[in-house]
């Protein structure tokens, strides 16, 4: 199994807002809702590849730049009626500090 | 409701008597508020779950099937834990002991109860209306019935000549039956057209084969030797042969139940605007059985409106008033266009407007009463019917609009669909919605299959309309075509998003009475149904926020859309593009060198002369802006804001040998007073120097033309999606006064506009005479509302400065790499 890889600061994220990682060359969009909670989603819209890192986050979504799909954070996938999902990679907070795990994980949900 | 009656733990039971169209649009809005309130339970008379009533007239027609028209299935009750009794009657309400009791002894409990028990048709109390063969046209039974008579027998005879009576007609002759329609009135449906159109209308249907006897009295229904009905006998002694009498002569609110129960009856069950009895506070009652201030509704769309008030209670949202509808009407005979809304038969103080081109077929009148639109019928051509309606529902002002008025909204200029708008002439593969590119067949399956009424519904399950916009009129014109008949229309005022019940006025008015300052206060205070709101409100409540308590209320970066985050235009690929303010469109030698230099250096794939005299640099990583930002050391031109964007100019008195006006230094003061200006949508400004116009004034948010003896300041016009020409506010002497003016004027939008909506729509809202009275008539109140712009303006900043030189939210560029 991957080792956890630290990103950044819990902080360094914005408060219903994201950052966006490289890794490998790909990018990762780390989002953080407003109860702190992170999630990790490849930066690409199952739509037409928007970049997810730069949408409004809300509650347990994001809504995507480009055409407005809603993509769920926690298992990438996007709102009826659009059908399509991102994939998600795991990450975690510990004393401050957010981690990822690079091999992308089975979504939970 | 008192909770603690209830044994602890169980829910609240509610009961619905009436499985037809507005009960169980009420359950639906109530399960969408909240699923988990009450234990429900259903009885229904008819054998059949839910299905859709006014798509009867295309059954019998043989358009349509029965089973393409139930709305909900039995899964779906099951589904949602709805315990449903159909074929059962309710035949008594125990008020006290709060139990209701079926013609089978049924027997249940509740503690709210919904009385939705439609109507029923009128019989005139005629000798022979009891004879077999004679019917009514209400539900699937007499549909059923109509089918098997036309069958086996020859002759039809249907008395009422109004909306339901020719549809009857109309479907028993496309099965084959010789049809007479019979009818008391001198012409066809005389509650909703005038003499002139219904002879129209009498023309095609005989033409179908149909045939009429007018201003006919019927005496009695004579029976045949089998017994069955064989006649139809007149007042005046002559007769008719019948094998089938279909009575469509009116319908009367079904209350037999609610009066048994002793609750207040009069023309139906009275309810308040909460839809609640008058008599009995734990019942209500929806749809065709109820009275409303005095008005019974007999159309879907109204009895829709009700269903969400009722919800809205009965999940204790309690915001929600009912205060009554305005109605228009379809008939849906394919191959008849007809539409009729408001007092069309106009009268005292009343205007007409009439085009009439019997040869055609094409019948359109207009009513106007005190500048508004009042009523309206159209025969032959009803494209325009969903725009009429809208005008007439939001009582706006037409007088600057009147002599197009008759056109149709295509006349004011709509190039994305203009002369194809026709959405019953389109082929399924049309396409409806350029933007998302679904097409007029997706639209009418989606309608048919999910059971669709309304245009948010067709926006949710097909994305057609969700986008620009421009297509909605056409939607509406596929949702009334495909549901026949009324569709509901969205209602009058819109709650803000799915986030809340407020209107975008609420909000506005509680962010300014109470003193909101910040988005959690307001989503706290109006109750929001969501953690944080989303991508719709957001954005909405931060620019409320801003515009209303300018230095006092926190921008929040985070509610703002990705391009106003990052002050730069997200493209396509993800990449942003830069367009640097060029004041006036004038630019210099040393601001071209430096954009070449930042081009080169960023390797910038795209440098483009924009529409709005500037140059765009395309196809920015964003890690790259503020280095651009920085080399450029020119200002941000916003063109990714709701804000001003450009103020275009033409070369004006310095140079040109037409010009009166210097309309190049007008522009660059009015832009260099006004930029960093947010506002409710983007602002576009320009300034020409003579009446030949080069720097097109007419289409812009504020143009402003000079003449020799001054300038002419014009305001809300548009030159994107739908085109309107500017209307004239004012002319001034001096350059300080068109300042003054087209702040002032700015400012009032930016106070009382509603999120993403431009000056022309506003304008349209509140009437030009509105605008007048406070930018013009009020020379104190101008001056305030200027003075109130330059207060906000002082406190913004040039967003790219800050970001170039001071770091302000660095992390927005900075990609951390792993
Ligand atoms: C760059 C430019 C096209 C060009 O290459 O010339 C342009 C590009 C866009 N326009 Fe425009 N419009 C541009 C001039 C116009 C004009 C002409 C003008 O301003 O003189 C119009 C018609 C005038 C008007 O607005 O009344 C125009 C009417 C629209 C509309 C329709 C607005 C409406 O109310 O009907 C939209 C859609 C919207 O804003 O919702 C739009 C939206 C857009 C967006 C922002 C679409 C988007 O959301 O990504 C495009 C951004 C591309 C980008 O990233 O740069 N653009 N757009 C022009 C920028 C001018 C500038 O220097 O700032
Ligand atoms: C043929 C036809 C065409 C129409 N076309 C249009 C149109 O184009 N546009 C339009 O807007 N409207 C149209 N209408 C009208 C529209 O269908 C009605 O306005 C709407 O159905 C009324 O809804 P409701 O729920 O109030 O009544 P209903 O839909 O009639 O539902 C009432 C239900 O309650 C049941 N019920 C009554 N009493 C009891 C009881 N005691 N116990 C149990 N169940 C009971 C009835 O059997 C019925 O099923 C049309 C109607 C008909 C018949
Ligand atoms: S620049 Fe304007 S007209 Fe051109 S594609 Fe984009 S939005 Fe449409
Ligand atoms: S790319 Fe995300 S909505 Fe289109």
């Amino acid at each position: 199994m991957n080792p956890w890889i630290r990103i950044c600061a819990l902080d360094d994220i914005p408060r219903l807002g994201a950052r966006v990682a490289t890794l490998g060359g790909e990018a990762i969009a780390v989002f953080r809702t407003e109860d702190n909670a992170v999630f990790a989603l490849h930066d690409r819209c199952p739509h037409k590849g928007g970049p997810l890192s730069q949408g409004i986050v809300h509650g347990r979504s994001v809504t995507c730049p480009l055409h407005g799909w809603r993509i769920g954070l926690d298992n990438g996938r996007a709102e009826a009626p659009d059908e399509g999902a991102a994939s998600c990679l795991a990450v975690k907070v510990e004393g401050g500090d957010v981690y990822l795990r690079a091999a992308a994980a089975a979504c939970t949900a | 409701m008192d909770m603690s009656e209830l044994p602890q733990g169980k829910k609240p039971r509610l009961i619905l008597v009436g499985n037809g169209m507005a009960g169980v649009r009420t359950l639906e809005e109530l399960l969408k508020l909240d699923g988990s309130l009450y234990d429900i339970t259903v009885f229904g008379s008819e054998p059949h779950p839910n299905y859709n009533r006014i798509l009867l007239s295309p059954v019998l027609a043989g358009e349509q099937t029965l089973e393409e028209i139930v709305l909900n299935t039995r899964e779906w009750y099951a589904e949602n834990g709805i315990t449903l009794h159909t074929g059962k009657t309710v035949v008594s309400i125990d008020r006290a002991a709060r139990q209701v009791v079926a013609d089978d002894g049924t027997a249940a409990g509740y503690d709210r109860l919904i009385l939705a028990t439609g109507s029923c048709p009128y019989i005139p109390p005629l000798p022979g209306t009891d004879l077999p063969g004679v019917l009514a046209y209400r539900d699937i039974a007499d549909t059923q019935a109509m089918i098997e008579a036309a069958r086996q027998y020859q002759n039809a005879v249907v008395i009422g000549g109004g909306l339901l009576g020719l549809e009857a007609a109309n479907g028993l002759s496309l099965r084959g039956m010789d049809v007479t329609v019979v009818h008391l009135n001198a012409w066809l449906m005389e509650r909703q057209l005038d003499p002139a159109a219904a002879a129209l209308l009498q023309q095609s249907l005989q033409a179908k084969g149909l045939k009429f006897r007018l201003g006919a009295q019927t005496a009695q229904l004579l029976p045949g030797e089998n017994g069955r009905v064989a006649a139809v006998k007149f007042k005046d002694g002559s007769t008719l042969s019948a094998d089938l009498v279909v009575f469509a002569v009116g319908i009367r609110p079904n209350t037999e139940l609610a009066e048994a129960a002793k609750l207040h009856c009069h023309r139906g069950i009275v309810v308040t605007d909460t839809l609640q009895t008058v008599t009995d506070p734990r019942i209500y009652a929806v749809g065709e059985c109820v009275s409303h201030r005095g008005v019974a509704y007999g159309l879907v769309a109204p009895l829709f409106e009700q269903g969400r008030v009722l919800a809205n209670h009965l999940a204790r949202h309690g915001i929600a008033r009912y205060e009554g509808s305005v109605t228009s009407t379809k008939l849906k005979v394919t191959g008849i266009d007809l539409f009729s809304a408001g007092h069309f038969l106009g009268g005292e103080g009343c205007e007409e407007i009439l085009l009439s081109d019997p040869i055609g077929g094409v019948y359109k009148k207009l009513v106007i009463k005190d500048d508004q639109l009042a009523g309206a019928v159209l025969y032959g051509d009803t494209k325009d019917g969903a725009w009429y309606f809208r005008l007439l529902r939001e009582g706006r002002s037409v007088r600057d609009i009147r002599d197009h008025l008759m056109f149709g909204e295509d006349h004011l200029g709509d190039l994305g669909h203009r002369g194809e708008t026709r959405a019953a002439a389109m082929q399924d593969g049309d396409e409806v919605c350029g933007c998302n590119g679904v097409c007029k067949g997706a639209i009418v399956k989606a309608i048919k299959d999910k059971g669709l009424f309304t245009l948010e519904e067709v926006r949710k399950h097909t994305k057609a309309s969700s986008s620009c916009g421009s297509c909605t009129g056409l939607v509406e014109q596929i949702l009334a075509f495909t549901l026949g008949g009324d569709y509901s229309e969205a209602p009058k005022v819109k709650a803000l998003c799915g986030c809340t019940e407020h209107t975008h006025l609420d909000v506005r008015a509680a962010i300014r009475d109470r003193k909101l300052l910040s988005i959690p206060e307001v989503m706290r205070q109006l109750e929001w149904r969501t953690p944080n709101g989303c991508a719709t409100c957001r954005p909405a409540l931060n620019y409320y926020l801003i515009s209303t308590w300018p230095g006092e209320a926190q921008d929040d970066p985070q509610s703002r859309y990705i391009n106003e985050r990052a002050h730069a235009n997200i493209q396509k690929d993800g990449s942003y593009s830069v367009i640097p303010r060029m004041w006036g469109g004038q630019t210099t030698p040393a601001e071209l060198k430096r954009i070449a230099l930042v081009a080169e250096k960023y390797h910038v794939p795209t440098v483009k002369v924009t529409g709005g005299q500037r140059i765009d640099l395309l196809g920015v990583k964003k890690q790259d802006l503020p280095g651009i930002w920085a080399d450029l050391d020119m200002p941000s031109g916003h063109a990714y804001g709701k804000a001003l964007r450009t103020v275009k100019t033409c070369v004006g008195s310095e140079w040109c040998r037409f010009g009166t006006q210097d309309s190049t230094r007008m522009g660059i003061d009015l832009e260099k007073a006004l930029w960093k200006m947010w506002a409710p949508h983007k602002v576009k400004l320009a300034v020409s120097g003579c009446p030949r116009n080069c720097a097109e004034v007419a289409i812009k948010d504020v143009g402003v033309l000079g003449v020799d003896s001054g300038w002419e300041i014009y305001v809300a016009g548009n030159g994107g999606i739908k085109t309107e020409v500017a209307q004239f506010l004012v002319k001034v002497k001096d350059a300080a006064e068109v300042l003054e003016y087209s702040g002032a004027f700015l400012q009032l939008y930016r106070e009382e506009g509603i999120y993403l909506e431009r000056t022309v729509h506003y304008v349209a809202r509140v009437g030009m005479d509105y605008v007048q009275a406070r930018v013009l008539t009020d020379a104190e109140g101008r001056r305030a509302l200027y003075a109130r712009l330059q207060f906000a303006l002082q406190q913004e900043k040039d967003p790219w400065l800050e970001r170039a030189r001071d770091g302000v939210q660095q992390h927005e560029f900075a990609t951390i790499t792993l």
